[in-house]
């Protein structure tokens, strides 16, 4: 694990997860406020027109949440979530880009996919955090946001509901940091400040 | 991976050698689908994908087919397909004549739904359904009506779920892994190849669906595509498009009234 690295351009902070991740960003959104950076969410979630994961985001995080469409335009201070159905994908204006092509990894919005996306829009100025999972994906988004400068952290799997996803990548990338529950929100808080 | 520049290049390059216009088109996602195509077709650099393009007209029609997204299926959202079926199709009913334009079909799976739909309320007689892609390709899938018979468990659960009360199996025969759709549905379908970013309106409808494919275009192209709709669509007629997509930053919005939650809006002015 690295020492303390200072981030401090950080345009977007993207977040992935899968299985178990929902319960753990339930308990961390009503504590962070005040962010200076688009925070998006990308949790493998079920095909259907439901809103009920934004609401349910809606309702716990402190920070206000935009239901994302086609070509919303990304704001600092808010939370993005990912819709059902849809790969999400960063234009370089800053708007959001959807896209229904083949699923990537089983999954529709793909990790990986937005990952990467957001890897090449937002290069240096990216911050991607993996949480649990039962599914590789993320892994190759995370090696993308690497690659294009950005700062990679992934959540301990020893602490993970589902550790197989954050341990692919681990076993597969060297992250920035490797975190729990509390390193994860000292991490997000640290952010810009 | 090809760069920005690379595909900027390519857009220009396809535009001067075949006249297809790629300008309009969202970058995050066609950089994707270039980079698809690239890595499934072994190129080893830029400059051999391109001296392909130039040299292969063949491969023109390639990079159409798999640039473009053809992921589809039958009453995909079945949520919107029920309130076409409750809401919609009734008011429809009440016209001497239907006509029906869906922009960007695919390979046809939701024209088939539509169909199905208007059969059950006994419209499909009057009704006429025009479908359009400016895939060739899949145009042909579209009017075979022939489609791998594994999917139509799924398809079946998504049309009780918008509301269908039939044995789904009746409108096909299944044959060798395929099911094949009747002709009596077939028959009130015209296809023909046609592209939102250069061709113009071909006449007046009383519906225009186009579902999830302005999330491939920039805002201007969008907006485009939505006044090509607008002279396509009489007095109260209705627009329907994708689960996410608006009309919302459209010089047309004005002129409209969204139905319900679905995106489905009511020419009213």
């Amino acid at each position: 694990m690295e020492e303390n690295q200072i981030i401090e351009n950080c345009k977007v902070l993207i977040i992935g997860g899968s299985a178990g991740s929902l319960d753990l960003l339930v308990k961390l959104l009503p504590l962070i406020q005040n962010i200076s950076f688009a925070m998006v969410i990308v949790l493998h979630r079920k095909s259907g027109e439901d809103s009920t994961l934004e609401e349910l985001i809606a309702i716990k995080a402190k920070i206000p949440v935009k239901a994302v469409e086609d070509k919303t335009q990304l704001l600092p201070g808010y939370v993005y979530i990912a819709p059902a159905d849809y790969h999400l994908l960063f234009e370089k204006n800053h708007q959001l880009s959807l896209d229904t092509s083949e699923k990537i990894n089983y999954s529709r919005p793909s990790i990986d996919v937005a990952f990467e996306s957001a890897a090449d829009a937002y290069g240096n100025t990216l911050v991607a955090i993996l949480l649990s999972g039962a599914n590789a994906d993320g892994t190759e988004g995370l090696k993308a946001v690497k690659k294009a400068g950005g700062i990679i952290a992934v959540q301990n799997p020893e602490t993970a509901e589902m550790p197989f996803m954050p341990q692919n990548a681990i076993s597969n990338l060297t992250p920035d940091f490797i975190l729990d529950m509390d390193g994860l929100l000292d991490f997000i808080k640290s952010i810009n400040s | 991976m090809i760069d920005d520049r690379e595909l900027e290049v390519l857009i220009n390059e396809v535009f001067e050698y075949y006249g297809f216009d790629f300008g309009g088109y969202s970058r995050a996602s066609l950089k994707r689908r270039v980079d698809r195509l690239y890595q499934m077709d072994g190129f080893r650099s830029f400059p051999e994908l391109l001296s392909k393009v130039r040299a292969d007209p063949d491969y023109f029609s390639r990079i159409i087919e798999e640039i473009t997204v053809n992921v589809t299926e039958m009453y995909r959202d079945p949520l919107f397909y029920k309130f076409l079926r409750n809401e919609i199709i009734p008011i429809l009913a009440t016209k001497p004549f239907i006509r029906l334009w869906h922009a960007g079909c695919s390979t046809g799976e939701e024209v088939y739904s539509m169909a199905i739909m208007l059969k059950e309320a006994n419209l499909l007689q009057k009704s006429l359904i025009y479908a359009t892609d400016v895939n060739g390709e899949v145009l042909n899938v579209a009017r075979s009506g022939v489609f791998p018979l594994r999917l139509m468990k799924q398809y079946s659960e998504n049309y009780m779920a918008s509301g269908g009360k039939k044995d789904f199996s009746q409108y096909y025969t299944a044959n060798y892994g395929f099911a094949k759709f009747g002709e009596d549905l077939s028959n009130k379908m015209v296809f023909s190849q046609h592209n939102l970013v250069s061709d113009s309106s071909f006449n007046e409808f009383d519906l225009v669906m186009c579902r999830n494919v302005l999330i491939y275009f920039d805002k201007e192209l969008q907006e485009r595509a939505l006044e090509l709709f607008d002279n396509s669509l009489g007095k109260l007629g209705y627009l329907a498009l994708g689960t996410k997509e608006t009309i919302k930053y459209s010089s047309i919005y004005g002129k409209y009234e969204q139905l319900n939650k679905e995106k489905i809006w009511k020419k009213i002015k």
